[in-house]
């Protein structure tokens, strides 16, 4: 398989076509992989994954965000806390954990936890360069290396675009060098959506994260089919916007028919709306509980909803 | 930074109300027992505002001052970064208005006060109010004593006490060394929303009684 050369110099990737048959092979090696840790925690259910469209490397469609809820400081009990939902997160066959400079001390606890916990090989490290200096970011990553203590980050992505001009000709230098996997960028509510378009049609990103839910679905009309055009994986911030959603819809009963997409509580429910898109590689949500992490990768598991079924979700929801 | 209108304060508070309060509670455990030193020192404040004679002023300030620089130094360099990236700012903040108080009320002693006055009363009561009502507020919601906030080593009611006293001690005084705790209490009192804590609404309502009893001040001298 050859690869096309960008303009920048950083190799693209390949056609549709070619690279479809490549992830079918790897689909079916990272989802062999991942099967022990998912059968004992979905007790035989198929476990979900989704293919990074650039690599073919296989995600579980659930990973752990970090914003608000890892920023807990020096505080070990807190500390121990979060370490304990990452064990959750692992035991159930969870892989990428997401962070950002710009959310206070969760790097430093992600740092605890991953080492606390023997350094699980499976993690997939999802770290943002955020600063305003472009000349800057290197060291702000390598930083942020340090406090993960990870050899290096799988995805670096530049965070709600900040300098991303100056931020993206470095990462694309420090993929093609080895020194990340992946490089993306980030936006959150809705926010610049047509310059994220523009960068999307015109750089080689391998990932996109934007804010996506079943009331919030801008991202349906534009982002998500060109995502897919590109080949760029979309990873979902703020699924339940800050679990105001989730305490929304808790208040009422999850309707029967959840139970034809094998969702059992409101977390699937909305969770399995997101990443039964096809554009979506996975979401991300964060929390400080171990049922709750548990009860979001249980959308890793059993059937997704097909078209018909993800309007009626959307149309329930908003009717909630 | 673009579609500024988009934003509100969630999307730049990186912390829980429950991280924010056990910071706190950390804080007090790590610096105990200074604010026993801190509280003797509003106890001396009070005493003095009850009856100001020439010159107290300046050791008032004085006592404001040290308190300000603690609460730069240890609470927000020390403990509150550990939580959030801006708090050395907060720190700089914090000094410039010990240096503000060192300047005016100290050096050029331009705190008048004037007992027996309405505004002097009213600020006496925000003083007491901070003193001895602020510390209360973490048990009764439930928060617990540890999680106390003290005047002298927490930034609110240092913030409190000293709008109290600059209300008291005349309209220069408020303009000259007002305008930062007045600040804090406004951002204060919108963090302390945001988080949904259940006494959200103290700071706001002595900010508002402050800002209500300085601008009738105004007024009348007008």
């Amino acid at each position: 398989m050859k690869l096309r050369r960008h303009p920048t110099g950083i190799a693209s990737r390949p056609p549709a076509g070619e690279r479809r048959r490549f992830i079918g092979a790897l689909v079916a090696l990272g989802a062999g992989a991942l099967m022990p840790a998912a059968q004992s925690f979905g007790q035989g259910k198929p476990f979900i994954t989704r293919p990074i469209p650039s690599s073919g490397e296989a995600l579980p469609v659930v990973g752990l965000g970090s914003w608000i809820t890892f920023n807990v400081g020096n505080d070990r009990v807190a500390r121990d806390s979060c370490a304990e939902v990452m064990r959750g997160f692992f035991d159930a066959g969870g892989r990428m954990i997401d962070s950002s400079p710009m959310y206070g001390s969760s790097q430093d606890v992600i740092g605890y936890g991953l080492q606390k916990l023997g350094k699980p090989p499976r993690t997939f490290s999802a770290d943002k360069v955020w600063i305003s200096s472009g000349s800057a970011g290197r060291a702000q990553i390598e930083k942020s290396r340090e406090r993960w203590g990870v050899s290096r980050f799988d995805l670096v992505a530049v965070h709600n675009l900040l300098s991303w001009q100056q931020h993206l000709p470095t990462l694309f230098a420090m993929k093609a060098a080895g020194q990340i996997r992946y490089v993306g960028v980030t936006t959150s509510e809705g926010r610049r959506h047509q310059e994220i378009e523009e960068i999307m049609r015109r750089e080689p990103l391998d990932f996109v994260q934007v804010s996506y839910s079943a009331v919030e679905r801008d991202v349906e009309a534009r982002i998500l089919p060109l995502a897919r055009d590109r080949g760029i994986a979309v990873v979902v911030n703020r699924p339940f916007r800050e679990g105001a959603l989730i305490r929304s819809v808790k208040r009422q009963p999850l309707p029967a028919w959840a139970s034809e997409a094998d969702c059992g509580n409101w977390a699937e429910f909305l969770l399995k709306f997101i990443v039964s898109h096809p554009a979506v590689l996975c979401a991300i949500p964060a929390t400080t509980s171990v049922t709750h992490v548990r009860e979001n990768m249980g959308a890793c598991l059993g059937r997704l909803p097909d078209e018909a079924m993800r309007r009626r979700m959307a149309a329930h929801v908003e009717q909630l | 930074m673009s579609e500024w209108w988009t934003y509100s304060l969630s999307d730049f508070l990186l912390f829980s109300g429950r991280t924010y309060y056990r910071l706190i509670e950390l804080y007090n455990i790590d610096i105990w027992p200074v604010q026993s030193v801190a509280l003797a020192l509003g106890c001396i404040i009070v005493a003095l505002l009850w009856r100001p004679r020439e010159g107290q002023g300046r050791f008032i300030a004085a006592i404001l001052a040290l308190c300000w620089i603690w609460v730069a130094w240890a609470f927000h360099w020390r403990h509150f970064v550990t939580i959030n990236w801006a708090a050395p700012y907060f720190a700089y903040v914090f000094a410039v208005e010990a240096l503000l108080l060192i300047v005016f009320g100290v050096v050029r002693d331009d705190l008048a006060f004037a007992p027996g006055s309405l505004w002097h009363r009213i600020g006496l009561t925000v003083v007491l109010f901070s003193v001895f009502a602020q510390p209360l507020i973490a048990p009764l919601v439930g928060r617990g004593l540890l999680q106390a906030e003290v005047f002298g080593v927490a930034p609110d009611p240092t913030a409190v006490a000293t709008l109290g006293t600059l209300l008291a001690g005349g309209r220069r005084a408020l303009w000259q060394m007002g305008v930062i705790p007045l600040m804090w209490c406004i951002l204060s009192g919108a963090v302390t929303w945001t988080l949904g804590s259940r006494d959200a609404l103290v700071i706001p309502v002595v900010t508002v009684v402050v800002l209500a009893a300085a601008a009738t001040k105004t007024a009348r001298r007008a």
